[in-house]
């Protein structure tokens, strides 16, 4: 071994100086030192300015009582509650708009990509439309065509529009039924999980026999009434333990049911709405991308165009898709700051408040950026483990 | 000193964007229909946010950048430059609001006056820095402004840690509650709004006083927060909420913002106490108290009755209390020992008047706001405005 390496070391050039490597390292630890330098002098002078302005610094403010309210919150959260549970809140709430947000601009962007790319001259011309309209108008400014140009128009609470299942519609937001769970319920979440567990079970044995012998079998329609079925047939045998909670009229307004307040409307919809019209480009892209020579031996084979899309094309068009999607994800999920201008109580807006009831901004920031930091990475992460699934298999 | 620069550069951006998003407001009164009209000040109004955010981040920036060498005086630096910085709201209706001519008017706006008055013996030298209840602190405290003076609530949390130290109290005032009577017949008091959905600004001790008035009398409350005032305005106008509240003052002068101003009433509780004041950053005593002693030189010119019309008739007065307060007094040093010229109280009564003249002109019956005196009458006529004397 000793033998070998000595053979693959290079000749010596005589002089430190010329050697790579010993420059290679020079020059890093260099970087490195001048990096964590100004880190240091930044951290520093941070302190020295917070101490001679007499401005409380540290992070114990987080312990101390808000003393303020929030109108949308995801966990228990009162004035009592402490500054840290506020963030908390804030920052749940970001998280819920982002994921109704993604969900909502994929499932938009996905329709919207293909039909782009539809046999029909009108759908094809509507998909055009909407995706040059909403890529063009910047974010902040769809927000408020839905906030003020949209849900302002609606009525007050007192003439409510009535919509079915006892909903209604107003400018305070949209008043859904909601549904009391009694006793008993456990047993249809537990159906639900069983039935879930099953239609992913059917579906590999499908698969396995459809290699094995070719026959095929009816996945989609056997999942759909095992995932309906197994829960109602719970619901059932529990003795029906669901009461309804119907929104009623009040001085005020409305109340009983549950709120989807037109904050959060605005922001969910705009952000959809605005990320989609670049989701379905995407899509669109990674369509063409797939060679034409695909669509044609596939039709060859004798699969009719939706079996060609859903089983040729979109697998392969995947792989274009995903690295682009993660981007227009952070971007949603970053977008979801813009709240501040309608007052939806997102991370930034929260912070905010903290921010100044405290008065620590230094702090306030730091905590927004690195929650924003760690929601991008996770995000990131995620999509990074869907493209390796999606990722062309090479054998 | 790069980023203070770069901060006024926005600003002065800022400065003709409150113009139009002055009129932004007025031009969607007219069309309030069509929501066209929202369309036409929306892009305004969202670089206006855009901006504002901005100013936010560069706060927390600059303290961390700024340099941390023991710097000159306020006094020095706000002589150097020429004119006083000054810290004003948004646009509040008889404290801080620029009128059609771009000009900021208002009780806190002829405070800034009053201050560069007695520096520069001319009230002209102030240039205003419009600021979100959220920025406010920091634009102080990074140096942005030299004084703050903002409708802005005197607290133990404000004049400790947050580094800042208020001169006193200009206006006294209380938080209420301004609701649509029209669209509420039958609701007369606060005790009755137990479900209503509560319009207010985000970052203020209003924000805090209603969580507490709520909890405290055990009723429940939807809390819609905005950031800025004229977001809260229009969102109140536009019924997405049943409740408007902020200090009584705010209530008066945001009600005549309103598209149709008798539709409203204050309600008559007032929960709280809002000695709203002037303030300016700790560790810098004699800027401190120049702003201090502007104050008490306007209560004590109204308590000995110098007025803007008689105050060169009065420097020939031979009361001894009048000519210690204008400087005439021989071999007076008052002023000079503040820092500013002797004849710096005349500068001040020239400039803006005495207390009672603002007050009168800006939101008293001078004004369309007419708040009575009340409470912020003179100790001699039953309010609480008293001055230490000037001896």
């Amino acid at each position: 071994m000793a033998s070998q390496e000595t053979l693959r070391e290079e000749p010596s050039r005589g002089s430190l100086i010329n050697d790579p490597k010993i420059r290679g390292l020079f020059f890093q630890t260099l970087v490195i030192i001048l990096l964590f330098g100004s880190i240091w002098w930044i951290v520093n002078n941070v302190i020295d300015n917070l101490t001679r302005l007499h401005i409380a610094s540290g992070f114990q403010f987080l312990r101390g009582r808000a003393g303020f309210d929030i109108s949308d919150t995801p966990i228990a959260y009162t004035s009592d509650s402490t500054y840290g549970r506020a963030l908390v809140v804030g920052l749940l709430n970001t998280i819920i708009v982002a994921a109704a947000g993604i969900v909502t601009a994929t499932i938009i962007g996905f329709i919207v990509g293909i039909g782009r790319l539809s046999q029909n001259w009108l759908i094809r011309k509507i998909c055009m439309v909407y995706v040059e309209i909403f890529r063009n108008i910047p974010p902040l400014l769809v927000i408020f065509f839905w906030y003020s140009g949209v849900l302002a128009v609606l009525p007050p609470p007192r003439e409510s529009i009535h919509l079915p299942f006892g909903s209604f519609l107003n400018q305070r937001g949209f008043y859904i039924t909601r549904a009391v769970w009694g006793e008993g319920s456990w047993l249809i979440a537990v159906a639900f999980v069983v039935a879930l567990a099953m239609a992913w079970f059917v579906a590999r044995r499908a698969r396995q026999r459809q290699m094995a012998t070719g026959q095929q079998f009816p996945v989609f329609w056997t999942s759909v009434a095992l995932i309906v079925g197994l829960p109602v047939l719970a619901f059932l045998l529990a003795g029906m333990p669901l009461t309804f909670d119907f929104p009623k009229q009040s001085t005020f307004n409305l109340t009983g049911g549950f709120q989807l307040k037109p904050e959060f409307l605005s922001l969910f919809m705009a952000l959809s709405c605005y990320t989609a019209a670049f989701i379905a480009e995407i899509v669109r892209a990674g369509i063409r991308g797939v060679s034409k020579g695909q669509t044609e031996a596939a039709g060859a084979l004798g699969l009719r165009s939706g079996p060609i899309l859903r089983l040729v094309v979109v697998p392969q068009a995947m792989r274009i898709v995903i690295p682009p999607l993660t981007s227009q994800y952070l971007n949603l999920t970053k977008n979801s700051s813009l709240a501040i201008a309608i007052g939806y109580p997102d991370l930034t807006a929260t912070a905010g408040t903290v921010l100044n009831q405290t008065g620590q901004a230094v702090e306030g920031v730091l905590i927004m950026m690195i929650a924003y930091l760690v929601l991008s990475l996770v995000t990131s992460a995620v999509m990074n483990v869907v493209n390796a699934r999606m990722a062309l298999v090479e054998r | 000193m790069r980023f203070v620069n770069g901060r006024q550069r926005i600003v002065n951006d800022a400065g003709p964007g409150v113009g139009p998003n002055g009129s932004c407001i007025h031009k969607r009164k007219k069309i309030r229909a069509a929501w066209e009209a929202g369309g036409a000040c929306k892009a305004e109004k969202g670089l206006w946010v855009m901006k504002h955010i901005a100013i936010g981040i560069f706060g927390a920036a600059a303290l961390g950048l700024m340099a941390s060498a023991a710097s000159a005086t306020t006094l020095d630096t706000v002589k150097q430059k020429g004119f006083i910085q000054c810290g004003v709201s948004t646009g509040l209706a008889g404290f801080s609001a620029p009128n059609d001519k771009g000009e900021w008017q208002g009780l806190d706006a002829d405070f800034c006056r009053a201050v560069a008055a007695a520096v520069f013996g001319d009230g002209s030298k102030v240039k205003f820095t419009p600021l979100s209840a959220k920025e406010r602190f920091t634009a102080l405290q990074s140096g942005e402004v030299d004084l703050l003076s903002r409708n802005t609530t005197w607290t133990i949390n404000r004049d400790t840690a947050l580094g800042l130290n208020f001169v006193g109290a200009t206006y006294y005032d209380g938080q209420g509650f301004m609701i649509n009577a029209k669209k509420l017949p039958g609701v007369n008091s606060a005790l009755q709004l137990s479900g209503a959905a509560v319009c207010v600004q985000s970052g203020t001790t209003t924000e805090l006083n209603l969580a507490d008035y709520f909890k405290k009398n055990k009723m429940e409350y939807n809390p819609v927060v905005f950031e800025k005032l004229e977001e809260v305005n229009a969102a109140y106008d536009a019924g997405r909420c049943d409740v408007y509240t902020t200090d009584q003052s705010g209530l008066y002068g945001i009600r005549l913002t309103l598209a149709s101003p008798a539709d409203h009433v204050v309600l008559p509780e007032i929960i709280s106490k809002e000695p709203l004041g002037p303030a300016v950053r700790q560790g810098d005593d004699q800027w401190y108290h120049i702003v201090k002693w502007t104050y008490f030189a306007l209560l004590n010119a109204e308590e000995a009755g110098i007025t803007q019309a008689n105050v060169d008739e009065m420097k020939t007065s031979t009361d001894p209390n009048v000519q210690r307060i204008l400087g005439t007094e021989p071999d007076s040093k008052f002023g000079t020992d503040l820092g500013v010229s002797n004849d710096w109280v005349v500068n001040i009564v020239k400039a803006v008047g005495n207390y009672g003249e603002m007050f009168e002109r800006n939101v008293g019956s001078g004004s369309p706001l007419k708040i009575a005196r009340g409470i912020n009458a003179l100790w001699t006529k039953g309010g609480l405005q008293y001055a230490p004397p000037i001896r």
